[in-house]
């Protein structure tokens, strides 16, 4: 009978993601919930002193998989360690953060299973002892509940969204068994071959030591209107930013962008110029302390995490609140 | 090089969505769509392929066949050589079974290269081409920014967190998701309008595909989402919001 949830807690060369520690909160919150032990999974180079840190939270037991096969991530590898060791542990659900990893392999690991990956979820509720998960569809303008249709001797596969479930939440104080989950990969069975890792943009700016910071989206229209944001940006004393499209087209370098695939950020104050609000922008501010959003669509996803909008002409507007700020600090 | 291109519409960006009384989606009736945008990029990396390569590029898509007419066409005129259209009216909620009809439609193709964007814009799985990959047995890479073909293996960068990126090899054949900003996307010429006319377009019904369209998952309804902050929208011209905006933040929320 299958029982518990199985958390694969990502980490990076033994030391364990936020995103992993987000998932392991939102495991013990529905497994508590639910009255479902919980489990951990700990794969890759180092997978074993992570594991220990793991083994420090309030959960049954620990698996870890160190193997040199699982050295450089890979989706072979990964999805073949994983299967084993869902195969043996039996679990009802399987959880994960919803990282660019988790997003590689664990919709191939679901599919081996015959079945779907619940992916990027962003809550979830328990109703009649069953979980009922809330995605975002149409870029975060609409929620949508989706349920397993169970299948018994497979698992349910569910990601959350990075900061869906806080890591604040995590009971600690446990020592959980841990132990090696003695998975067999073989070298030939795994397809990609690593050749580098490497960083993007060299001696890049770090835009999570920013108090302040501007940020700009499509709304800007052109890179000549760019000035009008960067006035804003040096009158508050902030650094500027961008949503991905902006960078995408070479207006702004692409350390200065913001969101999934860029920095994330949780400023004393964001201001957002002409950004819709996608859910690949939002996960990288939503930390932010005070949201200001302009936007000329009253509907833009934006102001849902705004504490002070303004919907209007971003031309009109921004001049106009350079010129306001710069009266206020005198 | 035989390269197949999944395709999908979805509404327009900027659309007003209403949702059905049921709660079940969205009103499609007076909508518009669009190609969903990574696959915009997808479609590019194709074209680029077969430009230094030779070969063709096959373009795929399901839906209402007379909707998907547009985005088929616009296809074609900017370069693909023919298409493949699963006629399906409802949506498809399910990565699954879209996945599992793709895989039918793509199989006795024989690709060497399977391209798909990296997510769509309504439903946000972000999984199908990974879901394809595994049920064509095929090896696959996500977040792909840059392809190329050398001795018949793929080399390919692929998009890590935070700025980070890597280089990969990979044997073909291979399913790899496009991320946005790939490449600048072209725009189709007039040459290639009138040329669109003319590309192969073969229609499939689900039943003739043979796919079991069993659900794994379920969406109960969808909703407009309870926001849990207080937003101040501030009213009047410009300079008055501007006015208003500047000593709030000064005065109210202390951040400046």
């Amino acid at each position: 009978m299958a029982s518990g949830i199985l958390t694969i807690v990502e980490q990076n060369d033994g030391k364990v993601s936020r995103i992993g520690w987000e998932a392991l909160a939102a495991a013990q919150e529905i497994g508590a919930g639910l009255n479902q032990p919980i489990s951990a999974v700990v794969l890759g180079k180092n997978a074993q002193a992570a594991a220990k840190s793991v083994a420090e939270t309030k959960i049954q037991q620990v698996w870890f998989a160190e193997n040199s096969e699982l050295s450089n991530y890979t989706p072979d590898g990964f999805s073949a360690a994983t299967k084993q060791i869902v195969e043996k542990a039996q679990p009802q659900y399987v959880f994960a953060g919803h990282s660019y990893q988790a997003r590689d392999y664990m919709p191939k690991l679901a599919t081996a299973f015959g079945r779907v990956f619940m992916s990027d979820c962003v809550g979830y509720r328990l109703e009649a002892g069953a979980a009922v998960f809330i995605r975002q569809m149409f870029q975060g303008k609409i929620n949508a509940d989706f349920s397993f249709i169970p299948q018994s001797g497979t698992p349910n596969f569910v990601s959350f969204q990075a900061g869906a479930v806080s890591s604040d939440k995590l009971v600690k104080g446990g020592s959980a068994a841990v132990a090696d989950a003695g998975v067999n990969i073989s070298g030939a069975s795994i397809r990609t071959n690593v050749l580098e890792i490497f960083e993007g943009v060299k001696g890049k700016v770090d835009l999570t030591k920013a108090e302040v910071i501007v940020s700009v989206g499509r709304g800007i229209k052109e890179k000549d209107k760019l000035p009008i944001v960067e006035e804003l940006a040096k009158a508050l004393g902030a650094e500027l930013a961008a949503s991905r499209p902006v960078c995408d087209d070479g207006w702004l370098p692409m350390d200065r962008q913001i969101g999934s695939s860029g920095q994330t950020v949780a400023p004393k104050l964001y201001v957002a110029v002409g950004i819709s609000g996608a859910i690949q922008h939002i996960v990288g501010m939503k930390g932010s302390r005070v949201v200001v959003a302009i936007n000329k669509d009253e509907r833009a996803p934006i102001f849902d995490l705004a504490d002070y909008g303004v919907v209007g002409d971003l031309f009109e507007v921004v001049p106009a609140l350079t010129a306001a700020v710069k009266e206020v600090k005198g | 090089m035989k390269i197949i291109l999944c395709m999908k519409q979805v509404p327009l960006k900027d659309s007003q969505l209403k949702i059905t009384a049921d709660g079940i989606w969205v009103d499609e009736k007076n909508l518009n769509f669009e190609i969903n945008e990574s696959d915009h990029y997808a479609l590019e990396a194709g074209l680029r392929l077969k430009e230094k390569h030779g070969g063709e590029v096959i373009v795929i898509s399901m839906g209402p066949a007379a909707r998907l007419k547009q985005a088929i066409s616009q296809a074609l005129a900017k370069g693909a050589d023919r298409a493949l259209v699963i006629n399906h009216e409802q949506p498809i909620l399910d990565p699954l079974v879209s996945a599992n009809l793709l895989a039918a439609a793509i199989k006795p193709e024989n690709p060497d290269l399977v391209l798909t964007g990296l997510q769509s814009d309504d439903l946000g799985f972000g999984q199908t081409g990974v879901v394809l990959a595994e049920l064509l047995g095929m090896p696959h890479a996500t977040l792909v920014m840059e392809i190329q073909s050398l001795d018949g293996k793929l080399k390919i960068k692929r998009e890590l967190e935070s700025g980070w990126f890597q280089y990969i090899e990979l044997p073909s054949p291979a399913v790899l998701t496009v991320q946005s900003g790939y490449a600048p996307i072209r725009y189709a010429t007039i040459k290639g309008i009138m040329e669109a006319k003319k590309k192969p377009l073969k229609e499939m019904t689900v039943a003739e595909l043979g796919v079991q369209m069993t659900e794994a998952v379920k969406m109960n309804k969808i909703y407009v989402p309870v926001k849990s902050k207080q937003t101040q929208i501030l009213q009047g011209d410009a300079k008055s919001v501007a006015k208003q905006l500047a000593e709030k933040l000064k005065n109210e929320a202390k951040v400046i």
